[in-house]
């Protein structure tokens, strides 16, 4: 565990879902560096080591495709989701990647009012400690959901 | 067949044209579905063979509500059991999946083999002479239900009735041919999860036989040109009107704007993909059909788009819920590209799905939408009145087929 890399991981952590929470997904991408991978699958098929995944994007551009996706083509009802991260751990791996791993919840609100626990779980992450910015961004993230199953589906990213 | 209920109203004279609302909402329809669909003369389907390749290889699922167990016993056969104690009515098995040489009951320790036979009662003849059960009970009598087990082409079916015919027969010939197409190799299994929808499982089924609807609905399928109603392809009807298949050739695309002359919103925008090779696709059945839906009531779905392979699983979960397992399968002989392309193309089903995802909220829709219309009904005369094969897909004939296969085994 690296103390002094944490308060750098934790603040990627916190704009990310941030980011999300508000609705601001044009912004989303660019927490990944250019060819950052995202994963979002279950505990049970990682743990089986089963590579499906619920989505997949190995660039920045299929990120991309994704938000727009959301924002022109796909059709679900409006929905927003609060993040709650926790017990973040940080490790380094050498001079320019950080691994971190920690824990989320989210609650989804519905247009009607209705407020869900819609997931739980766990990120893994690779992080380049020295990103575009100057910040930290995900070279790769995967989101290992606790449970197998998905009420109704997954629009916004997690 | 006795006729249902008093309680469970009469289908409107049009017959398949019209599918009364309340039977997405009545509590004794539903229950009698359990009884005369799900444990009645229908092929359930489990799960595929390559979940469970050794001895002693077990998973529980569900035939309609009811818990089962599906286990390879010592001979290699695939067996599937009634998940119910014959002593009090206790799960056998609580675990998802696993490896077992025989099952215990953790209640009062009953033990079961792999075929769901009853091998064993703790303490039958009571402990030093005292207590036990009578000499003459026979507690075999209440065993867990046995079904028959058929696999298809690597997938596995159940049915309590000795009535229903072969998978084949019940499939008929030319869907037969359509699974022989998909599975037509060892399947390497890539994965699953669980979507759950939020409507009763006749919508999710009635919305996998509506070819009418995809191009219309799913903007991916009409802007990217994957599925649209007047490329090459057609709906199969079997027998019966219970199994269907609806397939289209994208590489027929006559590259008409029939969609954005109707003004149709999946043809609206100027949406585009930065990154294409999501939609890069292997003719890899070498008939040039790039996308077929396979539906066999009451409970099966399997799926080919682009070269995105998944059976789906329906299970009934209450009246106005349903979960819709889902596994993603390539074959054993993929190389890692291929298996990458599946993987980036798994982005267009489940939950998340660019296509499938919409089929969560349409099916959520029409059961929040019908909720005060019991005395209602929809209005199916896409395609004509009929319940036969198509060239068209601008057609709901195999939504007609499947309320055509619900009615008979309800005796609606």
């Amino acid at each position: 565990v690296d103390l002094e890399l944490r308060p750098a991981v934790e603040d990627l952590l916190a704009r990310y879902v941030h980011c999300i929470d508000d609705g601001r997904l044009e912004e989303w991408p660019a927490f990944f560096v250019e060819d950052g991978r995202y994963r979002i699958t279950t505990a049970e098929n990682y743990e089986r080591g089963l590579p499906l995944p619920i989505v997949y994007a190995d660039s920045r551009a299929m990120l991309r495709d994704r938000v727009a996706a959301l924002r022109q083509a796909n059709i679900y009802e409006p929905q927003r989701y609060r993040h709650l991260v926790s017990s973040v751990l940080v490790e380094r791996v050498d001079a320019k990647i950080a691994k971190a791993l920690s824990n989320f919840q989210v609650v989804r609100v519905m247009q009607t009012g209705e407020s869900t626990l819609f997931a739980t779980g766990r990120c893994l992450d690779r992080v380049r400690i020295e990103g575009e910015d100057g910040r930290p961004q995900f070279e790769e993230r995967i989101v290992v959901l606790d449970s197998r199953a998905i009420d109704t589906l997954l629009a916004i990213p997690l | 067949m006795p006729p249902p209920s008093a309680s469970i109203r009469a289908w409107p004279a049009e017959g398949n044209t019209r599918v009364p609302y309340w039977v997405y909402q009545d509590e004794d329809v539903y229950r009698l579905e359990q009884e005369r669909i799900f444990r009645g003369a229908t092929w359930s389907f489990l799960g595929l063979e390559a979940e469970l390749p050794g001895i002693g290889d077990y998973k529980s699922t569900f035939v309609g509500e009811m818990p089962v167990v599906v286990a390879r016993d010592e001979g290699g056969t695939l067996r599937c059991f009634e998940n119910r104690c014959a002593h009090r009515g206790a799960l056998i098995c609580m675990k998802d999946r696993g490896r077992a040489k025989e099952f215990a009951c953790v209640y009062h320790n009953w033990t079961y083999d792999l075929e769901g036979n009853l091998t064993g009662v703790a303490f039958r003849r009571g402990i030093h002479g005292q207590g036990g059960m009578p000499a003459d009970a026979r507690p075999e009598h209440h065993a867990p239900r046995q079904f028959r087990v058929e696999v298809f082409c690597g997938l596995v079916f159940a049915t309590l009735s000795p009535g229903t015919p072969a998978v084949e027969q019940y499939l008929g010939p030319e869907i037969a041919g359509r699974v022989r197409r998909v599975m037509k190799a060892p399947v390497r299994i890539l994965g699953g999860y669980s979507q759950i929808f939020p409507n009763n499982w006749k919508l999710y089924l009635d919305n996998v036989k509506d070819s009418y609807h995809a191009s219309l609905l799913h903007l991916f399928f009409t802007r990217f040109r994957i599925n649209r109603l007047e490329m090459k392809g057609g709906v199969i009807m079997g027998e019966g009107g219970g199994s269907h298949v609806s397939f289209n050739m994208m590489r027929t695309d006559p590259g008409a704007g029939e969609y954005e002359k109707a003004g149709m919103r999946t043809a609206k925008g100027d949406y585009r993909l930065e990154a294409p090779e999501l939609l890069d696709s292997v003719d890899e059945f070498g008939d040039g059909i790039t996308l077929q839906i396979l539906g066999v009531f009451p409970n099966f779905v399997l799926q080919q788009i682009q070269n995105s392979l998944a059976v789906r699983q329906i299970v009934p979960r209450g009246v106005g819920r349903t979960e819709l397992v889902w596994t993603g399968f390539g074959y054993a002989g993929d190389d890692a590209k291929t298996t990458e392309l599946r993987l980036k193309q798994a982005n267009l089903i489940g939950p998340a799905g660019f296509i499938s995802m919409e089929d969560g909220a349409a099916t959520g829709f029409v059961q929040r939408g019908v909720q005060a219309a019991s005395d209602r009904a929809s209005f199916v005369e896409m395609g004509g009145r009929d319940v036969a094969s198509s060239e068209s897909r601008v057609t709901e004939t195999s939504v007609r087929g499947l309320w055509q296969a619900y009615r008979r085994h309800m005796g609606l």
